[in-house]
């Protein structure tokens, strides 16, 4: 009987913008595109550069050949070297990530009420402040300086793994606390003790966000080459020794960057290129294991 | 008040010969300082469905929780008093809540099903994480449980799909097989039915009184209808007290609370 809009109320859905809005949804848009721009516009000019300066030694042989002579200015060899160190740094670094990392990660997030959880979070908060080159100088410090081990890529691993333990550490206590309540008293409910609880039941629940969080660390220190001077130092032949000193993308970067030779220098665009492809297929896989989850 | 609808409520039948199974003396629950539940002292007969009414904030639910030491979960909450299983103080010394909540299973509002497993495993969860590993056991438990609630029909060709993708009224069935199969001597459930619709409350009402046969049910409900429908006998709590705790039959047509009369006839709550 009553409608809720009277005639001359519904007239007023038709009426005319005034130019005045008009003008300020315009500027709006425009200058939200302009900000978008800016941001993609760094993205574009360095993979642009890095292809651009990288192209002529992009080929088969980059991915399969170690170093040539530094006096072969044909342009051959590749960056075998580098890529198989630096897989085999995140792999020492992912393991001490992983067992801290996740483990502490838990251990906020599930033991929230223990007495240890603020100084565990404050731990936590300052590792992530710290530069990487001075968690590569204290590794220095503690096993190569003091002849516990030499620069190898075992003391490389664990400066990395230094550096991804907070980063897994937060984001594993932020997804397990997405795990609802709801579930783990569930579990609780039916007389299963709450580490069985946390391991068995939450645990897989946040696996996917928990994987995501890893993924996101071996990016992150993909590209460190700081903390690798100090703890790898670099080789320029194939070595599959983890006790011994080892070549790393970023190392090799650096390297062949600051060398004299034109080739050498493309060649360091070359290895850019590679440490970018491969930090960019570890962010493909996040993302596709994200959109399992979902 | 005669004219209550009497063919929904049961004959006054807590069967007042046998020995009680469950026992709470005394019991009072505390957040912090707040005293959230009053001295309570009731007591259940073994295979009866016994029904928690009152307004929201009565402490119905913190009563119910308190039956399977939930609240050792909580930060700040206290529990004083005896609740007695089988003669057992479930607060003694040396009883581990682990022990407590496999003998007293718990059916939560909304349906809880694990979201990374399969019905089968959903099913078998407390069983097989607990390290039961024995197949033709598990296949057993699985079809007895979901025989138990109802659902085994529904769902004997998919046993392997995830429990998530059941629909609302299906994962509580589900919820109920999954506290079923650790075979509990108390079921508690903490308004099973609300997030649920009409004729998913139909399914699990007639249910419980399958249940009754094997458990001795504890429910919390809002739905005064489904108290009388469902129960045994009924307790109604007002603000951390337990006001009267009848016969079903009794309390909708008799109350002896003035507060209860109020409340079962709608002058608040």
């Amino acid at each position: 009987m009553t409608s809720a809009l009277s005639p001359t109320q519904s007239k007023g859905l038709t009426r005319t913008v005034s130019s005045k809005r008009r003008l300020e949804n315009l500027s709006a848009t425009v200058i939200i595109g302009i900000l978008t721009v800016i941001v993609l516009l760094p993205l574009f000019a360095i993979t642009y550069e890095i292809l651009s300066q990288g192209i002529g030694n992009i080929n088969l042989g980059l991915f399969i050949e170690s170093p040539k002579s530094v006096i072969d200015t044909s342009g051959g060899g590749g960056v075998a070297h580098a890529i198989v160190g630096s897989i085999m740094m995140i792999a020492i670094g992912l393991v001490i990530g992983l067992l801290v990392g996740v483990g502490a990660g838990i251990f906020l997030a599930e033991f929230s009420e223990h007495k240890l959880v603020p100084l565990v979070r404050l731990f936590a908060d300052v590792l992530t402040g710290i530069p990487a080159i001075v968690v590569g100088l204290v590794v220095f410090q503690a096993l190569i300086n003091s002849r516990i081990i030499e620069y190898s890529a075992v003391a490389g691993g664990i400066a990395l793994g230094f550096i991804m333990i907070p980063i897994i550490v937060r984001s594993t206590e932020e997804v397990l606390k997405l795990v609802p309540v709801s579930i783990r008293e569930a579990g609780l409910a039916l007389g299963l003790p709450r580490w069985l609880v946390t391991m068995q039941i939450v645990l897989p629940a946040a696996r996917a966000g928990i994987v995501t969080g890893i993924i996101l660390a071996i990016s992150r220190v993909g590209g460190e080459a700081a903390p690798l001077l100090l703890t790898a130092l670099g080789n320029n032949f194939f070595s599959l020794d983890p006790t011994k000193a080892m070549a790393a993308l970023p190392l090799a970067v650096y390297k062949y960057a600051f060398s004299p030779f034109e080739h050498l220098i493309r060649q360091a665009w070359a290895a850019s290129f590679v440490l970018v492809l491969l930090i960019f297929i570890s962010s493909l896989i996040a993302r596709y294991v994200i959109r399992e989850r979902n | 008040m005669q004219n209550l609808k009497p063919q929904h409520i049961k004959a006054s039948s807590p069967v007042s010969d046998k020995e009680p199974r469950l026992i709470a003396q005394d019991v009072s629950i505390f957040y912090g300082d707040k005293e959230a539940v009053k001295k309570v002292n009731l007591s259940f007969q073994p295979n009866t469905v016994n029904a928690l009414i009152g307004p929201s904030g009565c402490g119905k639910t913190t009563f119910l929780r308190a039956i399977n030491r939930m609240h050792d979960l909580t930060a700040g909450a206290r529990v004083t008093g005896q609740i007695m299983l089988d003669g057992a103080n479930l607060y003694g010394e040396n009883i581990d809540p682990v022990d407590v909540r496999r003998r007293i299973g718990m059916v939560f509002q909304k349906p809880n099903p694990f979201p990374t497993m399969s019905i089968y495993d959903n099913v078998v969860a407390g069983l097989k994480l607990a390290g039961e590993k024995n197949k033709s056991k598990l296949d057993t438990v699985v079809e007895k449980s979901l025989r138990g609630a109802a659902l085994w029909e529904e769902v004997k060709d998919r046993l392997k799909a995830p429990g998530a993708s059941l629909s609302g009224g299906q994962q509580q069935r589900l919820c109920i097989a999954r506290a079923l199969a650790v075979d509990p001597e108390i079921l508690l459930m903490d308004e099973p039915t609300s997030a649920l619709d009409p004729q998913s409350t139909a399914r699990i009402e007639d249910l419980m009184e399958t249940l009754k046969e094997q458990v001795t049910i504890v429910i919390v409900t809002h739905n005064m209808q489904q108290a009388s429908r469902v129960s045994d006998t009924t307790s109604f709590f007002l603000i951390g007290d337990m006001i009267e705790h009848s016969p079903t039959a009794q309390m909708f047509t008799t109350p002896k609370d003035q507060r209860t009369e109020a409340y079962i006839s709608g002058k608040f709550g």
